[in-house]
Protein backbone atom coordinates (compact mmCIF):
# COMPACT_ATOMS: atom_id res chain seq x y z
CA UNK A 1 0.00 0.00 0.00
CA UNK A 2 1.26 3.49 -0.99
CA UNK A 3 -0.01 6.70 0.20
CA UNK A 4 0.68 9.90 -2.64
CA UNK A 5 0.73 13.14 -1.81
CA UNK A 6 0.40 15.66 -4.51
CA UNK A 7 1.39 19.25 -4.71
CA UNK A 8 -0.57 21.26 -7.23
CA UNK A 9 0.50 24.63 -7.01
CA UNK A 10 0.10 27.76 -10.07
CA UNK A 11 2.44 28.42 -12.27
CA UNK A 12 5.02 31.36 -11.08
CA UNK A 13 3.78 33.31 -14.33
CA UNK A 14 0.25 32.46 -12.98
CA UNK A 15 -1.36 35.57 -11.19
CA UNK A 16 -3.09 34.15 -8.03
CA UNK A 17 -5.88 36.74 -7.17
CA UNK A 18 -6.94 34.47 -3.58
CA UNK A 19 -3.01 34.46 -2.90
CA UNK A 20 -3.29 38.81 -2.99
CA UNK A 21 -6.33 39.08 -0.90
CA UNK A 22 -4.96 36.69 1.72
CA UNK A 23 -1.80 38.64 1.42
CA UNK A 24 -3.95 42.23 2.37
CA UNK A 25 -5.03 40.56 5.30
CA UNK A 26 -2.08 39.62 7.08
CA UNK A 27 -1.29 42.79 6.51
CA UNK A 28 -4.43 44.22 8.19
CA UNK A 29 -3.40 41.62 10.96
CA UNK A 30 -0.29 43.72 11.36
CA UNK A 31 2.42 41.27 9.49
CA UNK A 32 3.84 43.78 6.94
CA UNK A 33 6.93 41.40 6.89
CA UNK A 34 4.76 39.55 4.27
CA UNK A 35 5.64 40.60 0.34
CA UNK A 36 3.95 37.54 -1.07
CA UNK A 37 1.38 34.69 -0.78
CA UNK A 38 0.57 31.63 -3.21
CA UNK A 39 -2.11 29.03 -2.34
CA UNK A 40 -2.22 25.73 -3.62
CA UNK A 41 -3.45 22.83 -3.06
CA UNK A 42 -2.36 19.02 -1.13
CA UNK A 43 -4.12 16.06 -2.64
CA UNK A 44 -4.07 12.61 -0.52
CA UNK A 45 -4.21 9.51 -2.50
CA UNK A 46 -3.82 5.77 -1.22
CA UNK A 47 -3.07 3.46 -3.59
CA UNK A 48 -3.25 -0.26 -3.49
CA UNK A 49 0.01 -1.53 -4.90
CA UNK A 50 2.51 -3.29 -3.51
CA UNK A 51 5.46 -2.22 -6.27
CA UNK A 52 6.67 1.51 -6.16
CA UNK A 53 7.51 1.36 -9.69
CA UNK A 54 3.84 1.01 -10.28
CA UNK A 55 2.68 3.68 -7.84
CA UNK A 56 4.78 6.26 -9.06
CA UNK A 57 3.22 5.63 -12.72
CA UNK A 58 0.21 5.76 -11.73
CA UNK A 59 0.33 8.85 -9.63
CA UNK A 60 2.22 10.46 -12.17
CA UNK A 61 -0.89 9.87 -14.73
CA UNK A 62 -2.98 10.80 -12.23
CA UNK A 63 -1.72 13.87 -11.63
CA UNK A 64 -1.32 15.23 -15.44
CA UNK A 65 -4.41 13.91 -16.61
CA UNK A 66 -6.81 15.07 -13.75
CA UNK A 67 -4.79 16.54 -10.30
CA UNK A 68 -3.42 19.35 -12.54
CA UNK A 69 -4.19 21.27 -15.16
CA UNK A 70 -1.00 21.63 -16.77
CA UNK A 71 -1.98 24.64 -18.33
CA UNK A 72 -1.98 26.81 -15.72
CA UNK A 73 -0.21 24.61 -12.93
CA UNK A 74 2.62 22.62 -11.33
CA UNK A 75 2.47 19.44 -9.24
CA UNK A 76 5.05 17.27 -7.73
CA UNK A 77 4.38 14.30 -5.51
CA UNK A 78 5.72 12.60 -2.63
CA UNK A 79 5.58 8.50 -1.85
CA UNK A 80 5.31 6.38 0.97
CA UNK A 81 5.06 2.48 1.62
CA UNK A 82 2.29 2.03 4.57
CA UNK A 83 1.09 -0.67 6.28
CA UNK A 84 -2.57 -1.40 5.52
CA UNK B 1 -30.75 21.07 -38.09
CA UNK B 2 -30.48 18.43 -34.27
CA UNK B 3 -28.80 20.15 -31.47
CA UNK B 4 -28.32 17.90 -28.71
CA UNK B 5 -27.54 19.71 -25.32
CA UNK B 6 -25.38 17.28 -23.00
CA UNK B 7 -25.91 17.86 -19.30
CA UNK B 8 -23.46 16.98 -16.20
CA UNK B 9 -24.85 16.48 -12.94
CA UNK B 10 -24.87 20.10 -11.50
CA UNK B 11 -25.69 21.82 -14.78
CA UNK B 12 -27.93 24.31 -14.36
CA UNK B 13 -28.11 26.42 -18.27
CA UNK B 14 -28.84 23.27 -20.09
CA UNK B 15 -32.83 24.71 -20.03
CA UNK B 16 -31.88 28.28 -20.62
CA UNK B 17 -30.27 26.84 -23.79
CA UNK B 18 -33.09 24.40 -25.06
CA UNK B 19 -35.63 27.54 -24.86
CA UNK B 20 -33.32 29.49 -26.79
CA UNK B 21 -32.61 26.76 -29.97
CA UNK B 22 -36.67 26.34 -29.68
CA UNK B 23 -37.89 29.84 -29.22
CA UNK B 24 -35.47 30.84 -32.08
CA UNK B 25 -34.58 28.49 -34.61
CA UNK B 26 -37.79 26.02 -34.13
CA UNK B 27 -35.34 23.23 -34.39
CA UNK B 28 -35.08 20.11 -33.17
CA UNK B 29 -32.98 20.62 -29.61
CA UNK B 30 -32.68 17.03 -27.30
CA UNK B 31 -31.09 17.55 -23.61
CA UNK B 32 -28.49 14.63 -23.51
CA UNK B 33 -27.57 13.31 -19.44
CA UNK B 34 -24.38 12.49 -19.39
CA UNK B 35 -23.64 8.81 -19.30
CA UNK B 36 -24.69 8.99 -23.31
CA UNK B 37 -21.84 7.09 -25.37
CA UNK B 38 -23.44 8.00 -28.89
CA UNK B 39 -24.01 11.48 -30.39
CA UNK B 40 -23.66 10.61 -34.07
CA UNK B 41 -27.58 11.47 -34.67
CA UNK B 42 -26.87 15.17 -34.16
CA UNK B 43 -25.27 17.90 -36.49
CA UNK B 44 -24.31 20.51 -32.64
CA UNK B 45 -23.84 19.82 -29.57
CA UNK B 46 -24.16 22.79 -27.07
CA UNK B 47 -22.52 22.44 -23.74
CA UNK B 48 -24.40 24.51 -21.04
CA UNK B 49 -23.65 26.62 -17.77
CA UNK B 50 -23.62 25.88 -14.30
CA UNK B 51 -21.74 24.10 -11.64
CA UNK B 52 -21.09 20.86 -13.04
CA UNK B 53 -19.58 18.10 -10.28
CA UNK B 54 -20.11 20.86 -8.11
CA UNK B 55 -16.94 22.56 -9.72
CA UNK B 56 -15.04 20.36 -7.78
CA UNK B 57 -11.29 19.87 -8.20
CA UNK B 58 -11.37 22.66 -10.84
CA UNK B 59 -14.34 24.47 -12.88
CA UNK B 60 -15.10 21.55 -15.36
CA UNK B 61 -12.14 19.31 -14.28
CA UNK B 62 -14.19 16.03 -13.64
CA UNK B 63 -17.16 16.86 -16.08
CA UNK B 64 -14.22 16.52 -19.14
CA UNK B 65 -14.24 12.55 -18.15
CA UNK B 66 -18.32 12.44 -17.91
CA UNK B 67 -18.67 9.16 -20.77
CA UNK B 68 -20.62 11.72 -23.19
CA UNK B 69 -17.55 14.01 -23.82
CA UNK B 70 -15.99 11.29 -25.88
CA UNK B 71 -19.07 11.68 -28.47
CA UNK B 72 -18.17 15.47 -28.25
CA UNK B 73 -14.33 15.21 -28.96
CA UNK B 74 -15.32 12.83 -31.82
CA UNK B 75 -17.91 14.94 -33.53
CA UNK B 76 -15.59 18.11 -32.94
CA UNK B 77 -13.04 15.83 -34.98
CA UNK B 78 -15.89 15.27 -37.39
CA UNK B 79 -16.36 19.02 -37.72
CA UNK B 80 -20.17 19.14 -36.22
CA UNK B 81 -20.17 22.50 -34.55
CA UNK B 82 -19.65 22.75 -30.59
CA UNK B 83 -20.56 25.04 -28.51
CA UNK B 84 -19.14 25.84 -25.04
CA UNK B 85 -21.22 28.39 -23.07
CA UNK B 86 -19.52 29.37 -19.40
CA UNK B 87 -19.04 25.64 -17.52
CA UNK B 88 -19.33 24.46 -21.23
CA UNK B 89 -16.55 26.19 -22.09
CA UNK B 90 -14.29 25.45 -19.24
CA UNK B 91 -15.21 21.72 -19.68
CA UNK B 92 -13.79 21.99 -23.51
CA UNK B 93 -10.76 23.70 -22.26
CA UNK B 94 -10.25 20.92 -19.98
CA UNK B 95 -10.70 18.15 -22.56
CA UNK B 96 -7.89 20.10 -24.64
CA UNK B 97 -10.33 21.04 -27.75
CA UNK B 98 -9.76 24.33 -26.76
CA UNK B 99 -6.51 26.25 -25.66
CA UNK B 100 -6.00 28.03 -22.87
CA UNK B 101 -7.57 27.96 -18.84
CA UNK B 102 -10.18 29.37 -17.04
CA UNK B 103 -9.23 30.93 -13.75
CA UNK B 104 -10.89 32.96 -10.44
CA UNK B 105 -11.95 36.06 -11.87
CA UNK B 106 -9.01 38.92 -11.04
CA UNK B 107 -11.25 40.11 -8.34
CA UNK B 108 -12.33 37.38 -6.84
CA UNK B 109 -16.36 38.62 -7.07
CA UNK B 110 -18.45 36.53 -8.44
CA UNK B 111 -19.72 39.09 -11.80
CA UNK B 112 -23.57 38.57 -12.86
CA UNK B 113 -24.26 41.39 -14.91
CA UNK B 114 -24.68 42.49 -18.63
CA UNK B 115 -21.72 42.81 -20.49
CA UNK B 116 -20.89 44.91 -23.87
CA UNK B 117 -18.68 42.40 -26.15
CA UNK B 118 -17.33 43.29 -29.73
CA UNK B 119 -17.20 40.88 -32.44
CA UNK B 120 -13.85 40.75 -33.07
CA UNK B 121 -14.79 37.73 -36.10
CA UNK B 122 -17.65 37.43 -38.55
CA UNK B 123 -15.87 34.14 -40.52
CA UNK B 124 -17.37 31.38 -37.69
CA UNK B 125 -20.20 29.34 -38.01
CA UNK B 126 -21.22 31.15 -34.78
CA UNK B 127 -20.72 34.79 -35.81
CA UNK B 128 -21.71 35.09 -39.71
CA UNK B 129 -24.85 37.42 -39.25
CA UNK B 130 -22.75 39.69 -37.04
CA UNK B 131 -20.65 42.69 -38.14
CA UNK B 132 -16.88 42.83 -37.34
CA UNK B 133 -16.97 45.28 -35.36
CA UNK B 134 -20.17 44.87 -33.80
CA UNK B 135 -21.29 45.59 -30.06
CA UNK B 136 -23.49 43.34 -28.66
CA UNK B 137 -25.18 43.47 -24.86
CA UNK B 138 -24.80 39.64 -23.54
CA UNK B 139 -25.17 38.68 -19.88
CA UNK B 140 -22.23 36.87 -17.61
CA UNK B 141 -22.67 34.88 -14.64
CA UNK B 142 -19.18 33.31 -13.30
CA UNK B 143 -16.52 33.48 -10.68
CA UNK B 144 -14.01 31.51 -12.84
CA UNK B 145 -14.17 32.89 -16.46
CA UNK B 146 -10.61 34.56 -16.17
CA UNK B 147 -9.45 33.51 -19.68
CA UNK B 148 -5.53 32.75 -19.47
CA UNK B 149 -2.63 31.58 -21.72
CA UNK B 150 0.80 31.80 -22.26
CA UNK B 151 2.36 34.72 -24.45
CA UNK B 152 2.91 31.66 -27.58
CA UNK B 153 -0.64 30.85 -27.26
CA UNK B 154 -1.97 34.38 -27.21
CA UNK B 155 0.12 35.16 -30.82
CA UNK B 156 -1.05 32.22 -32.07
CA UNK B 157 -5.22 33.08 -31.44
CA UNK B 158 -4.20 36.32 -32.56
CA UNK B 159 -2.83 35.70 -35.62
CA UNK B 160 -5.38 33.07 -36.27
CA UNK B 161 -8.09 35.18 -35.95
CA UNK B 162 -9.37 33.16 -33.01
CA UNK B 163 -10.27 35.66 -30.78
CA UNK B 164 -14.04 35.40 -31.32
CA UNK B 165 -15.63 38.20 -29.04
CA UNK B 166 -13.51 40.11 -26.45
CA UNK B 167 -14.94 42.59 -23.71
CA UNK B 168 -15.80 46.27 -25.42
CA UNK B 169 -15.99 49.04 -22.68
CA UNK B 170 -14.96 46.53 -19.06
CA UNK B 171 -13.94 43.71 -18.42
CA UNK B 172 -15.69 42.01 -15.71
CA UNK B 173 -13.06 39.33 -15.02
CA UNK B 174 -9.55 40.56 -15.99
CA UNK B 175 -9.14 37.72 -18.76
CA UNK B 176 -6.03 38.18 -21.08
CA UNK B 177 -6.54 40.30 -24.23
CA UNK B 178 -10.15 41.09 -22.83
CA UNK B 179 -10.67 37.68 -24.32
CA UNK B 180 -14.50 36.58 -23.81
CA UNK B 181 -14.50 34.13 -26.75
CA UNK B 182 -12.89 31.82 -29.26
CA UNK B 183 -12.77 29.28 -31.25
CA UNK B 184 -10.30 26.15 -31.91
CA UNK B 185 -7.96 26.60 -35.28
CA UNK B 186 -10.83 24.56 -37.33
CA UNK B 187 -13.36 27.40 -36.22
CA UNK B 188 -15.93 24.47 -35.46
CA UNK B 189 -15.34 24.65 -31.93
CA UNK B 190 -16.24 27.98 -30.49
CA UNK B 191 -15.81 28.91 -26.03
CA UNK B 192 -17.57 31.92 -24.73
CA UNK B 193 -18.19 32.76 -20.80
CA UNK B 194 -21.12 35.07 -21.38
CA UNK B 195 -24.99 33.99 -21.83
CA UNK B 196 -26.37 34.42 -25.90
CA UNK B 197 -28.86 31.69 -24.46
CA UNK B 198 -29.90 34.89 -21.93
CA UNK B 199 -29.78 37.65 -25.14
CA UNK B 200 -32.80 36.61 -26.82
CA UNK B 201 -35.18 38.79 -26.23
CA UNK B 202 -35.73 42.39 -25.48
CA UNK B 203 -37.43 41.06 -22.19
CA UNK B 204 -34.33 39.67 -21.45
CA UNK B 205 -32.40 42.84 -21.60
CA UNK B 206 -31.30 41.98 -25.02
CA UNK B 207 -31.90 39.85 -27.86
CA UNK B 208 -28.07 40.27 -28.76
CA UNK B 209 -27.51 36.33 -28.62
CA UNK B 210 -30.35 35.41 -30.81
CA UNK B 211 -27.78 36.21 -33.76
CA UNK B 212 -25.48 33.77 -32.82
CA UNK B 213 -27.96 30.84 -33.25
CA UNK B 214 -29.49 32.16 -36.59
CA UNK B 215 -26.09 32.03 -37.69
CA UNK B 216 -25.96 28.45 -36.53
CA UNK B 217 -28.54 27.15 -38.36
CA UNK B 218 -27.61 29.83 -41.84
CA UNK B 219 -23.99 27.77 -42.01
CA UNK B 220 -25.39 24.29 -41.28
CA UNK B 221 -27.83 24.91 -44.04
CA UNK B 222 -25.50 26.46 -46.60
CA UNK B 223 -22.65 24.10 -45.89
CA UNK B 224 -24.79 20.37 -46.04
CA UNK B 225 -23.90 18.24 -43.54
CA UNK B 226 -20.73 17.92 -41.65
CA UNK B 227 -18.78 15.32 -42.35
Amino acid sequence: MYKATIFVTLKESVLDPQGEAVKGSLHTLGYQSVTAVRIGKQIEIMLNVTDRAQAEAEVQAISEKLLANTVVENFRYELEEVTA
Amino acid sequence: MRFAVPVFPGSNCDRDLLHAVEDVLQESVTPVWHHETDLANFDAILLPGGFSYGDYLRSGALARYSPVMESVTKAAGQGKLVIGICNGFQILQEAGLLPGALIRNQHLQFRCEMTTLRVEEANTPFTNQYQVGQEIDIPIAHGEGNFYCDQATLAELEANHQIIFRYASHNPNGSIADIAGICNKERNVLGMMPHPERAIADWMGSADGAVLFHSMLKHWKENGHAA
